[in-house]
């Protein structure tokens, strides 16, 4: 076993875990942040994504003793970043229709809030290539393109803290 | 997917990660874990031990070093394809680097991972190639430079032994005069190159000084377009003159025949591809 120090949605989390456990299943199974689904276990669906250290990342891709010493940032505390009840980025989803089954939505808006701290005001070429580590089954990406619009435009290019 | 257990050691200097390596039989050296960790997840790979190098300082980050830039090999592609440095000096390291996978996985897969790595239908070998790059190499005797075209041996095999770690990579800088692209054919987005073409030319007086064409996919390793670069290096910079050379492209190569496509698809793919890629290199299209 090995210890970790992890900050996680802001608190900060100690824990002793065998070198083999994924990021992913350290979130959902030891410190509960069951937002982040399990989707294609292959790194290719991008369901599982969080911000690591300010930058998205594949949770189903990294070792949890990776993440020692550094600061994840789930669905679950998106909204802690912000004053309002929903983060803008959750907000825009929501008006937009950008989900139907929800199953991609944690990292879809997770990969989205990543594309627009680099790039405030993206194409649309842009956010489709931006959200590229991302499959949705249901929508066609449509509505979810909108959606980042609609986000980026309420956020004014101010970009999401992590 | 849950990989076997292992034994975890995080090293903190190339010199220590070779030591470590010394330890075991069977060890793996981990970077950003984009191509290892999938591996483990699927139990294709089940080491005794992982030497955790993604926090090794001396092999991270991107300086410039006389007429060349040197990358650590812990360097994230996306620090490389955001570096400045890497934009001026090697910008089809930069292009390329930008057709890796995705965002995320670009947050935390590496350079040297890329390379060390050496699949076939990466697409950074053949930017290595197209540099004429040096690799820098830690073992128990110190360290060693290989030169990019001794270093892809086999299919998903280098020179490096089992105990010594890539430490950076030393790329030439592609000045003046050399324009460069990276074309790659893939059937949707975030997948592997199916085929894919780096190119490098040098123009001089509206002809073809030099060329450098490396083809990914195209066999166990990538390799370089002989036969495309010895009928470019004097010929007119031209649509019709290049895509000429371009016939060539497919010569000495052994490509596979898999899901995506039969080795005679793959080998049209090589021809038309390296006509495209030498000609946006060339500033035709």
């Amino acid at each position: 076993m090995v210890s970790i120090n992890v900050t996680v949605d802001g608190r900060s989390e100690s824990h002793d875990v065998e070198p083999r456990l994924l990021l992913v299943h350290y979130l959902r199974d030891v410190v509960g942040k069951v937002g982040t689904p399990i989707g294609c276990d292959t790194s290719n669906c991008g369901a599982c994504t969080v911000s690591f250290n300010g930058q998205s990342i594949k949770s189903c891709s990294m070792l949890a003793v990776q993440a020692d010493g550094g600061d994840v940032l789930t669905i679950e505390g998106l909204a802690g970043t912000v004053e309002t009840d929903l983060h803008p980025m959750q907000e825009a989803f929501r008006e937009c229709h950008g989900l139907q089954c929800g199953y991609c939505t944690p990292g879809m808006i997770m990969a989205a809030c990543d594309l627009l701290k680099e790039n405030p005001n993206p194409s649309e070429a842009e956010i489709r290539e931006g959200i590229e580590g991302n499959l949705c089954r249901c929508t066609g990406y449509h509505n979810i393109v909108r959606a980042v619009q609609t986000a980026a435009a309420s956020m004014s290019g101010t970009g999401v803290s992590s | 997917m849950i990989p076997a257990g292992f034994d975890y050691v995080r090293v903190n200097s190339a010199a220590d990660a070779v030591a470590a390596l010394q330890t075991s039989e069977d060890a793996k050296i981990l970077g950003g874990g984009q191509s290892l960790i999938p591996i483990l997840r699927l139990r294709l790979a089940t080491p005794e031990l992982i030497v955790d190098v993604s926090g090794v300082a001396e092999m991270n980050g991107i300086r410039e070093d006389g007429d060349a830039i040197v990358i650590g090999a812990g360097t994230t592609h996306h620090d490389v394809t955001t570096s400045d440095l890497v934009r001026t000096h090697a910008p089809l390291l930069a292009q390329a680097t930008a057709t890796v996978a995705d965002p995320q996985v670009r947050h935390r897969g590496t350079f040297g991972g890329a390379i060390a790595h050496a699949d076939p239908a990466g697409d950074l070998p053949g930017v290595a190639l197209v540099h004429n790059a040096t690799m820098t190499i830690a073992g128990p005797a110190g360290t060693r430079e290989v030169a990019a075209a001794d270093f892809f041996l086999d299919y998903l095999t280098t020179t490096l032994a089992e105990d010594e770690v890539l430490v950076s990579i030393r790329l030439p800088k592609l000045g003046a005069g050399w324009g460069t692209h990276y074309e790659k054919f893939t059937r949707v987005a975030q997948s592997w190159s199916i085929v894919a073409v780096a190119a490098a030319v040098r123009r001089e007086n509206g002809s073809i000084a030099e060329a450098r064409v490396a083809l990914t996919n195209m066999a166990p390793t990538h390799l370089r377009a002989a036969a495309v670069e010895s009928a470019l290096t004097g010929a007119a910079a031209s649509a019709e003159a290049i895509k000429a050379a371009s016939q060539a492209a497919a010569e000495g190569t052994s490509p596979t025949s898999d899901l995506n496509a039969q080795a005679d698809y793959r080998a049209e793919l090589a021809r038309v591809l390296t006509g495209r890629a030498v000609a946006k290199a060339a500033g035709l299209s």
